[in-house]
């Protein structure tokens, strides 16, 4: 909201330094986002009138102006071409600083010294207009030599540009920000010039009005204006307008937008010719209805909204006839708007229910000055005090309205203020600063609250019809605690630091994160930051028949669903960096992807719905740790390589890489691999290569490989499910260790880790198997491999005899029969 | 009439029989032309149909043309039947058993990695957290309606909505699952958990990711940072979240950095407050980022608002509390001058080689 200064300080005697003023504003919670100084730069510049123009030898563009500013002849050089002899123009002699710190000096082109410049409106700030100068003829009657702020009456002026909050409408008005200030400032509030109705005549006899929903409109006051003129507004209401920010239309519309920035009330006026039997009602609109706004859009009325709750109610003003006239609150209709030749007016000044004025304006895509102050809520009683301010600012330029008297007054439902007690420990008990009573007692009375403070100290306090705000109980004690520290200051309120005897931390599942992060970055992995939000060409390139999680309302169709895979996403990344000549990167992401609950046994439950009444089933959300190798040399077995890193830092007792076809999801079909811990069967991911077709769809990129490892964090933070080596230490053998080397002619079908893992329990006295050497040749049989291990033996008592050791030998031997492996 | 009806006849089954010959995707690129590109027997015959009468060359074009998309359809379609074949066989030779891999034998190629910039500011926010007391929690990424508004004293078609640019998910009836527009949602799940498990209180920090619907520029994402702050205890009073904001403060940002709060609204809290910090690029002697006011904006806080507290059922007469808010990537763009936050979603290894 723009607030000039000069409008408040009608209201309440303010300091003279800006800067204490804005840090009161900002201080209350009005906050200053920007300050305009109006005229600064214009101090300066006087009217001038030409009196020769000459050509300059050698130049087409510019010209030798001579002109008076009252001080006798000066030469100018100008560019512009849209004057002539005899007419005023704004001067800016040497030394002026035009608006943007522009300083005018003596300069010299072509030979011409000129002294000074002429100005345009842009470079005076005035207007947009730059095609030539600012022609003072026919705008006003100009003198050389005066002032162009006197001439054109523009008065300086500072004016803040404030940032109201929803829940503040008593502040979005000149009239709120004063008595705000006023309350800081303990200073007293004065009342703007208010009419009186004329009391001899009666509304009653030539006007009608009826609230027939009064659950929608609290307040219906119609107002019937005789002898107007429309014509243009008196200087000071159209200054005072485009200071605010609004456009000069005509005295009656003028006189109506004012008021609302002043006090807070939007009022409508109608032509009362135009108004069938000069009766306004209000009503529900019925479904089939519709109405031509202002704007000249057809809308259809009473149609159900798609919103959470909105049943299409629309609440509507109509004439004597039943025909709509507008959209109460929001946007009046074409048929009755003011025009040059109106001369009685109906004025409507009201009270509507907020929600309903938020639904529709909200589906009808509707807003306006009037309903974003309904739908916060507009002062109940303030109507017929903003038709008399109404009537006194039309009467500056039409001496002779007439406001017949007893204007019509109907009442609705409306919002009681609310009553609240504040006990006596209740603002200490909340803000932690004990404050002076007498304070507390003067701030509210200020804010326009209604205080009485009972025997025992309590304050039993009214809030003021303009306040919708603050509500009732607990809760409306806390509002009224809020005001009482506003306008205390905050910054004048104790701080003091809590502490509490319960120990802070994060859980394991924070410290695991934590810790695959900084294992996969400590093995080079740059950590990035892919979309949330991809298109469909990417879901189905990895999820092709799924069910993709749609936004209904996306910014663009790439944007458009939830990802199901951070694969294709750090691919797509990778490419980008390739194309940026970047050819080795390793990138790494911990993130959620989402599966749709028509997908997945693991959906989420939540309360949802209007009061959270409703069961809702919401998209598992699985938090995933995707890494991308992309050097030039990785694939499938470098994932591997990290995987083993990330599966001894973590200390993993038996998760074992168990290649799997087909896995799809974006994974390499013929070398790819699941994680599965042995004991509980969970898979806590997959290892492998990104399907090459995947690569060349986001990159173009044919026969590079890249290494893949893709880990559930869910099932990876389950130690029920992945089960953690023992944490007790076991103290190795003073006693030197056998060292067997047992390589296996085993079948394809026996995977290397369960053979090892096997051997490893075949006797106490099997310290470790480490596989060294895989061989595949011509000599071997089909469909076999040499699997050769490293396998230590020992004991902790004594060094292993011969026999011993042959022993455990010949157990190895047979358990790899066992699995159908022979001894090579 | 019948002689070119024919002879149409006769190369297209040439032409499918030629393409049924062909065996690799190379072929078919290199024959597709004489098959039914330029050099086809088609583009003969249809420069023949110069010497025909403008009738017979119309109705004899139409049979042509016919005839050739056929062709053309048949080339696609094998072009299809090739590349599934020779992705098998390409996959067949590719196969590995991964199994078998012996990671002592294998070279891991040393490089330094980088952690991202904002999962580092992240975990330097829940550091500071930790060390104050706070546990971290989280909430997940999609609301119900429910737990991102109305159970935080928002309800449906309130203007305060406007706050939020919301991203609607396609389930359940219309607007009634979201993206969470905050991390607030949180505090709602921290406080129903805490109530039905009897563990009030809660001193709780809750990080997280957040979306609003504003088209990227360089001073916004459409998908955020945030960091919730949530105590809910006996006896807490404003003094003690302005004392936790400026503790956190120069715990985060350095000693000479100071914090302030002015009135603003939360439909959530209240007395609710903006919080402000000591501009961190001029140190408070004012300059283009601050609006030469000498503070920043980071965030929002309040006392929690008793319409909260009775939506997740505790007694605001026994317990009082308050929250905060605000921005992860704010912090990390405020503490490394990034001027535009769209760097760190390009994921460009010049940007994210530049962090630790």
């Amino acid at each position: 909201m723009r607030a000039p200064l000069s409008w408040l300080r009608e209201f309440v005697d303010l300091p003279e330094s800006v800067d204490e003023i804005r840090a009161a504003l900002d201080d209350l919670g009005l906050v200053v986002e920007g300050i305009e100084h109006v005229g600064e730069g214009l101090e300066d510049v006087v009217v001038a009138r030409v009196d020769e123009i000459h050509p300059i030898d050698g130049a087409d563009r510019i010209r030798r102006i001579v002109v008076d500013a009252g001080d006798g002849p000066l030469e100018i050089v100008c560019g512009a071409w849209n004057f002539q002899v005899g007419e005023h123009v704004p001067l800016a002699p040497v030394g002026a600083v035009l608006p943007g710190d522009f300083a005018i000096a003596r300069r010299s082109m072509r030979g011409v010294v000129s002294n000074g410049m002429l100005c345009s409106a842009r470079e005076l700030r005035l207007s947009d207009e730059h095609e030539g100068l600012l022609v003072l003829d026919g705008m006003i009657e100009p003198h050389a030599g005066e002032r162009l702020m006197d001439a054109l009456g523009i008065e300086a002026d500072v004016v803040f540009d404030l940032s109201i909050e929803g829940n503040r409408p008593d502040a979005w008005s000149i009239a709120g920000v004063a008595r705000d200030l006023a309350a800081r400032f303990g200073r007293s509030l004065r009342e703007p010039e208010l009419a009186t109705p004329n009391p001899e005549s009666s509304s009653a006899a030539v006007a009608g009005g009826a609230i027939e929903a009064p659950d929608l409109c609290g307040r219906l006051t119609v107002s019937v204006l005789r002898h107007v003129r429309v014509g243009a507004s008196p200087t000071w209401v159209a200054n005072r307008l485009e200071r605010a920010g609004m456009r000069p239309i005509s005295n009656v519309v003028d006189a109506s937008n004012l008021v609302m920035l002043e006090l807070g009330q939007p009022t409508h006026p109608y032509d009362a010719d135009k108004v069938a039997g000069r009766t306004l009602r209000v009503r529900r609109a019925r479904p089939g209805e519709s109405l031509v706004t202002l704007d000249g859009v057809t809308r259809p009325l009473a149609m159900p909204g798609r919103g959470l709750g909105d049943t299409g109610e629309d609440c509507v003003i109509t004439d004597g006839d039943d025909q709509v006239l507008g959209l109460a609150g929001i946007m009046g209709g074409a048929t009755s708007e003011i025009s040059d030749s109106t001369t009685e007016v109906l004025v409507e000044a009201a009270y509507f229910d907020p929600m309903t004025i938020a639904r529709s304006s909200k589906r009808h895509g509707l807003r306006s000055e009037a309903s974003n102050r309904f739908e916060r809520g507009v002062d109940p009683e303030l109507a017929l005090r903003a038709v008399a301010r109404f009537v006194a600012v039309l009467r500056a330029s039409v001496p002779d309205l007439e406001w017949v008297g007893a204007p019509l007054d109907l009442r609705g439902d409306v919002p009681t203020p609310s009553t609240v007690t504040v006990r006596r420990d209740d603002v200490e008990r909340s803000l932690g600063t004990a404050l002076p009573q007498s304070a507390v007692i003067t701030n509210l009375v200020a804010l326009g609250f209604d205080v009485v403070e009972t025997a025992t100290n309590d304050l039993v306090v009214t809030a003021p019809s303009s306040r919708p705000d603050i509500r009732s109980g607990a809760a409306g004690r806390a509002d009224v605690i809020e005001e009482i520290a506003r306008v205390w200051g905050y910054s004048r309120l104790t701080r003091h630091t809590p502490t509490w005897p319960q120990p802070g931390g994060m859980t394991d599942r924070q410290q695991l994160r934590r810790r695959v992060r900084s294992i996969v970055v400590d093995a080079g992995t740059y950590e990035a930051w892919t979309p949330t939000l991809g298109g469909e060409s990417s879901f189905e390139l990895t999820h092709e028949g799924s069910t993709p999680v749609r936004i209904t309302n996306p910014l663009a169709q790439e944007e458009s669903i939830l990802r199901p895979t951070m694969i294709t996403g750090l691919v797509a990344a990778w490419g980008r960096n390739v194309e940026r000549g970047f050819l080795d990167l390793r990138l790494s992401e911990i993130g959620v992807v989402f599966t749709h609950p028509d997908d997945t046994d693991r959906a989420r439950w939540t309360r949802g719905g209007a009061g959270g009444t409703v069961d809702l089933r919401l998209p598992l959300e699985n938090e995933r740790l995707t890494v991308v190798l992309g050097h030039r040399d990785d694939d499938a077995t470098s994932a591997v390589v990290l995987w083993s890193m990330v599966a001894n830092r973590l200390g993993l007792a038996d998760v074992v890489v168990r290649p799997a076809n087909e896995l799809g999801e974006g994974l390499h079909p013929t070398r790819g691999a699941t994680l599965v811990d042995r004991a509980s069967g969970a898979i806590v991911g997959v290892v492998g290569e990104v399907d090459p077709h995947v690569i060349e769809s986001l990159t173009g990129h044919q026969g590079r490989r890249l290494g893949l490892l893709d880990l559930d964090l869910d099932v990876l933070a389950d130690t029920d499910l992945v089960k953690r080596r023992s944490a007790l230490a076991v103290v190795p053998s003073r006693y030197p260790s056998a060292v067997i080397d047992l390589a296996f002619v085993t079948p394809q079908a026996v995977h290397a880790a369960d053979l090892g893992h096997d051997l490893a329990s075949a006797s106490p006295l099997v310290e470790s198997v480490d596989l060294f050497d895989v061989y595949h040749g011509a000599t071997l049989a089909p469909g076999t491999r040499s699997l050769a291990y490293t396998i230590r033996l020992g004991a902790t008592d004594r060094t292993l005899s011969d026999t011993e050791v042959a022993s455990v030998r010949e157990t190895l031997i047979a358990v790899g029969a066992g699995h159908g492996a022979v001894l090579r | 009439m019948n002689e070119p009806d024919d002879q149409i006849t006769t190369i297209t089954t040439e032409a499918l029989a030629v393409l049924a010959a062909v065996s690799s995707l190379e072929e078919l690129d290199e024959r597709v032309a004489t098959i039914v590109g330029k050099r086809s027997a088609f583009a003969a015959v249809q420069k023949s149909f110069g010497s025909l009468d403008p009738e017979e060359r119309r109705t004899m074009g139409a049979r042509l043309q016919e005839a050739r998309r056929s062709v053309e359809d048949a080339v696609e379609s094998r072009r299809e039947q090739l590349r599934s074949i020779e992705r098998a066989a390409m996959l067949e030779t590719d196969r590995l058993d991964l199994g078998d891999v012996v990671v002592a034998t294998r070279n891991w190629s040393v490089t330094p990695g980088h952690a991202g910039l904002v999962g580092s500011t992240q975990a330097q926010l829940e550091d500071v957290f930790v060390a104050m007391g706070f546990t971290v929690a989280e909430g997940p990424e999609v609301e119900s309606d429910w737990y991102n508004f109305e159970a935080l004293n928002i309800p449906p078609a309130h203007p305060a909505r406007g706050m939020w640019d919301t991203f609607y998910v396609d389930l359940g009836d219309p607007e009634t699952v979201v993206l969470r527009t905050h991390t607030s949602p949180t505090q709602v799940h921290l406080m129903e958990a805490a109530v039905a498990a009897d563990s009030l209180p809660i001193h709780s920090v809750a990080p997280g990711r957040c979306y609003r619907r504003d088209t990227p520029d360089a001073r916004h994402l459409a998908a955020f940072h945030q960091i919730e702050g949530l105590v809910v205890d006996r006896g807490i009073t404003f003094a003690d979240l302005a004392g936790t904001i400026e503790t956190f403060t120069r715990a985060y940002f350095g000693p000479d950095i100071e914090s302030r709060l002015r009135p603003a609204f939360f439909p959530f809290t209240e007395p609710s407050a903006e919080f402000e910090i000591t501009c961190t690029i001029c140190r408070g002697q004012g300059c283009r980022t601050c609006s030469n006011t000498g503070w920043i904006e980071l965030g929002g806080c309040g006392m929690i608002d008793p319409a909260v507290f009775e939506a997740v059922g505790i007694d605001p007469d026994v317990w009082s509390g308050f929250a905060f808010g605000f921005g992860i990537d704010r912090c990390a763009q405020m503490r490394h001058e990034l001027s535009d936050m769209r760097a760190l979603v390009e994921n460009d290894v010049r940007f994210l080689g530049q962090f630790a």
